[in-house]
């Protein structure tokens, strides 16, 4: 669609205002198998650590890639127990940002906890695993799956949809 | 829980995949798709020479790239017995769409049958008959034999009144030139049946007769035109959510203003700005909240009006502007009745039939706008709008441009007035419209539907008909008819009135059941003789050609498999009258067949039947239904009967691709069919004298029997209709875990006032009610609606919104379901099944 290229440039720069970190970078994938050996069942995903808990404030989203750089992706405090949440207040979630409709970058509402998206108005429940609410989406949107750890350390450690732009999600 | 797939990865295009051309067979909007197949032992690769793409798929690929598909967008079906990998992407090269897909058609993939994948293994593989109590399956010729047997003994008894019909008129799946010429060559052909009725109203009559008799086809601009418009007007009509792909790709551009390049190129002599929106609907829509986002509130002008006023409305917006004098005088004076009262003799319209508009006389807009003439503050005062508003609006579609300029509206209209409130008048005070400024046949211009459906309509006449035409519900109810056979149709789900009609239905066709059981399935005589008895005595046999087992179903005798698009070749054009062909990409189902092919069958039968009945005369009426394939079907009807059909062949529109051409087609050259942009732009409308016709629409109320009163007895309006996920009756979504995980009930939106006190919180199933009927929901809070004012998603297998509509319609027989009151009542708290449903606000805001 025509204009969508400035759109999404809009998109880009909006995103996230407020947030008090850079993108983090995500650490080398996991070691892969010998060139020789079969090939797995699934892709294995890389562990990448995003963020400390002591990091996150309610509302403020932390903008992340995962499983690798150029995928974009948001680590997000609630402020209450979530689909997929985890550490102390179970309500901490990470997913894609890249709109699984078109690609284009979403924007974090805080007012009621979603994502939405400036090329074609879809929008997504950060509260309930990234369900479409109202949008061309044809799958609700990629969540991380994530692991906290003793020290607070918040991990990346799996997705469940495919993201955009990729037909597979580890792409290494 | 939001419904995961947990599909981390899809198998690659290979360079060398299949590549079939596809219309998506969903909406109006028929966007271009193409279907890449390949065994399914094999894949392309990552590297660029590997995939169909030439891409390096192994980086992450940009926003709006060609090189990608959702997981919906795969699956592994047979094609010519063997399974291939199958992905149905959109099309970057289609006009339509530009590569655009909706949640409805980017899971053609998807909602395909496959056996591999587990994907609507709900589809019928093979006849089924009523057998030891319940619906087995049987062999083609048996079923055949025992529709065609029951079938000729009710019209020899009752006559072919006794046939009553159900069927489709559109294109898309489960419709289509092809299917349409194959139900209507035998019905219309070799019978002359006059009891049948479409898939969502309850007689055989135009949703717009009106516009017809008044000599203006409402399929008459192109989707470029909404690129072109000054103004927008769409009235009863939420475009994002139901026409998607046009709304995203020709309307926004223009809202964007990224459509100015366009109009300075192909309308150079007059001054341009980004499109202003004009949204006639009672409901903050979708639509509306996108359009204010793109086009800034100040160019988005929403006419919430009271429900079922957009009659004066249009009286009002006409007045204004002849007052002012933003009128088109030389079109008027060239191209319709004009101004003054043309002599009387010879009444020129209605074009066929007899209703209340029977041989009125002929009118000029000066008579026109003498009879309905209403104010902006005597509209204002039936309306609830502002008169500013009435006035701003009324500027915004005529008031000339800078210089003089003539300005450019584009008119869209669908279901809000198609179903709404005095359908005839509230078509023609809006056509009304179009033609005082000149917007039929010029660039930005058009009164048009918008559409549900796509179209594929070629049938024999149906004159025979009549006008008003039968209001098949009524006869059914009312005892009527012996036999019904229904064409993809659900009327349980989808019809008025459905409460008291599905009561009805269930008892005679029980009573065909009960008798069925009596005697031996095998003994056909013995069979026959049962059901004829039954259906003597009040019963009723039925017959359901479908690709689902559907709700009205479980009431049949007898279903009949039927394939759909992609599984046969299928032709339709779109809402600009765009024809294309989607080729068979996959193999139907068992042994599922097309619906054209299945009338043949039946007519076959008839004829062999009626013979062996020692009808002669009769059976060979049956004659000519010889096919044996699709295109078969499409060179005895399209190519033979459409205006243009003889310029268009499968291999023709092969090469147009998914793009096609424009109808109707004018001629073929340089290997392509040459088409029509827009009607009428020689100014000569569809009447004998080639003038269009002013029609006088005075304001009478709430015209449907019973509406008014239920208003009065009611406290809120049941409005209903369409939701961008869920497509038609949700018969293939209702085994979408996608659509199901986010609507397990129809929704019902509601101001929390209205929820808070009633005692309902969100999601909670409550009851719909009224003095029609009731049905189910459950509540969506939606703080953006009216208070007093609810919207009920339409036509859903969980809770069918007809059977709160009552059984009130116009004079031409032309239901009017948007006008509905009503009241809700808790039943219970929000079931499992619904408490992982997000009730957030659908509608975007820009962060």
């Amino acid at each position: 669609m025509k204009g969508c290229a400035r759109l999404a440039d809009l998109g880009r720069r909006q995103f996230l205002t407020g947030s008090a970190a850079a993108a983090v970078a995500v650490g080398a994938a996991a070691p892969r198998s010998a060139a020789a050996a079969p090939p797995l069942a699934g892709v294995v995903y890389p562990s990448a650590k995003l963020a400390n808990v002591a990091d996150l404030a309610v509302d403020q989203p932390l903008e992340i890639t995962y499983p690798d750089p150029s995928s974009p992706g948001v680590l997000l405090k609630l402020g209450a127990p979530a689909t997929g949440g985890v550490g102390p207040d179970g309500d901490i979630v990470a997913f894609s940002t890249l709109c699984p409709h078109k690609g284009f970058p979403l924007g974090y509402h805080a007012a009621d906890k979603s994502l939405s998206c400036p090329g074609h108005y879809s929008r997504f429940d950060c509260e309930n695993g990234g369900q479409q609410i109202w949008g061309q989406a044809t799958q609700n949107l990629p969540q991380f799956k994530l692991r906290v750890d003793e020290r607070g350390d918040i991990y990346a450690e799996g997705v469940d949809e495919l993201i955009y732009g990729r037909l597979s999600n580890v792409l290494a | 829980m939001a419904f995961k797939r947990n599909i981390d990865r899809l198998p690659i295009i290979p360079a060398d995949a299949t590549v079939h051309n596809v219309s998506c067979h969903y909406c109006i909007v028929g966007c271009g798709y193409k279907a890449y197949s390949w065994p399914v032992n094999q894949q392309g690769g990552f590297a660029a020479g590997e995939n169909w793409a030439g891409t390096n798929l192994g980086e992450q690929q940009p926003a709006e790239t060609d090189a990608w598909y959702s997981p919906s967008m795969h699956n592994v079906v047979r094609q010519g017995g063997r399974d291939v990998h199958l992905v149905i992407k959109p099309d970057v090269h289609c006009s339509v769409n530009s590569g655009l897909g909706s949640f409805r058609g980017a899971r053609l993939a998807e909602l395909s049958y496959s056996t591999v994948r587990g994907t609507q293994l709900q589809r019928l593989t093979e006849p089924m008959v009523w057998r030891y109590g319940k619906m087995q399956p049987t062999a083609w010729d048996d079923a055949l034999d025992l529709v065609a047997r029951v079938t000729a003994a009710v019209i020899k008894e009752q006559g072919e009144d006794g046939l009553i019909v159900s069927c489709y008129d559109h294109g898309g799946a489960g419709g289509g030139y092809e299917n349409t010429w194959g139900t209507g060559k035998l019905y219309f052909g070799a019978m002359k049946v006059k009891n049948i009725r479409i898939h969502n109203r309850p007689a055989y009559n135009s949703e717009v007769h009106a516009s017809r008799d008044m000599g203006v086809g409402e399929l008459n601009n192109c989707y470029e035109d909404a690129e072109l418009a000054d103004t927008i007007v769409a009235i009863g009509a939420n475009a994002l959510e139901t026409q998607t792909n046009y709304f995203l790709n020709h309307w926004v551009p223009n809202l964007r203003g990224t459509s100015l390049a366009k109009k300075q190129a192909e309308l150079p002599d007059e001054p341009h700005a980004p499109g202003r929106i004009i949204i006639i609907d009672p409901r903050r829509t979708a639509t509306v909240a996108a359009c204010e986002a793109e086009a800034g509130k100040d160019n988005v002008l929403h006419l919430a009006l009271e429900s079922g006023t957009d009659l004066v409305l249009f009286n009002a917006l006409l007045t204004e502007i002849y007052d002012k004098g933003w009128l088109d005088r030389e079109f008027i004076e060239a191209s319709t009745t004009g101004f003054a009262s043309p002599p009387a003799e010879p009444p020129m319209f209605p074009a066929r039939g007899g209703a209340e508009q029977d041989n009125p006389p002929l009118f000029g807009l000066d008579d026109v706008v003498a009879a309905i003439r209403t104010s902006p503050e005597e509209a204002a005062a039936i309306t609830g709008l502002s008169p500013d508003d009435i006035r701003k609006a009324a500027a915004w579609i005529a008031e000339p441009k800078a210089g003089g300029k003539r300005r450019r509206t584009m008119f869209g209209y669908e279901k809000g007035i198609i179903w709404g409130n005095d359908n005839y008048r509230t078509n023609a005070a809006l056509v009304n419209i179009a033609l005082a400024t000149g917007n039929v046949g010029r660039p930005g211009g058009g009164v048009v539907r918008l559409g549900g459906h796509q179209e594929g309509y070629v049938r024999p006449s149906d004159a025979h008909v009549g006008r008003p035409a039968a209001y098949v519900d009524q006869l059914l109810i009312g005892g009527r008819g012996g036999v019904h056979h229904i064409w993809g149709c659900d009327h349980y789900k989808t019809t008025l009135n459905a409460h008291e009609f599905k009561r009805v239905y269930k008892r005679r066709t029980d009573l065909v059941k009960d008798a069925m059981s009596t005697v031996p399935y095998g003994d056909r005589p013995a069979l026959v003789a049962a059901i004829v008895q039954a259906i003597r005595q009040g019963g009723l046999f039925s017959v359901n050609i479908d690709i689902v087992p559907s709700q009205i179903g479980q009431a049949c005798h007898v279903w009949l498999p039927a394939a759909t698009a992609g599984e046969m070749n299928l032709t339709s054009m779109n809402g600009e009258r765009r024809m294309r062909l989607t080729e068979r990409y996959m193999d139907p189902p068992g042994s599922a067949m097309p619906d054209c092919l299945i009338a043949a069958r039946i007519a076959n039968h008839m004829e062999a039947v009626l013979r062996e009945m020692g009808d002669a005369a009769y059976a060979d009426q049956f004659k000519g239904f010889d096919w044996q394939t699709e295109e078969d079907a499409f060179m005895d009807g399209y190519h033979q009967h459409a205006a243009g059909g003889e310029h268009v062949t499968y291999e023709r529109l092969r090469a147009m691709g998914t793009n096609g051409f424009l109808e109707p087609a004018v001629g073929f050259a340089d290997g392509k069919i040459q088409g029509t942009k827009r009607l009428y732009t020689d100014g000569r409308f569809s009447t004998p004298d080639g003038k269009a016709r002013f029609f006088v629409t005075q304001w009478r109320g709430l015209e449907a029997a019973g509406k008014q009163q239920q208003k009065d007895r009611f406290p809120l309006l049941i409005n209903n209709g369409r939701s961008n996920q869920v497509w038609q009756s949700a018969f293939l979504d209702q085994r979408s875990e996608l659509v199901t995980d986010r609507f397990p009930f129809p929704f019902i939106e509601m101001h929390p006032d209205d929820m808070a006190s009633r005692g309902i919180k969100a999601g909670d199933l409550v009851e719909v009610f009224n003095d029609a009927g009731a049905t189910q929901a459950m509540a969506y809070p939606t703080p953006s609606a009216k208070p007093g004012q609810t919207f009920m998603l339409f036509g859903y297998p969980t809770g069918a919104q007809g059977n709160v509509v009552n059984a009130g319609v116009n004079e031409l027989v032309i239901p009017n379901y948007k006008q509905t009151w009503g009241d809700v009542r808790k039943l219970a708290d929000a079931p499992e099944a619904v408490k992982g449903v997000s009730f957030k606000n659908k509608h975007y805001e820009p962060v």
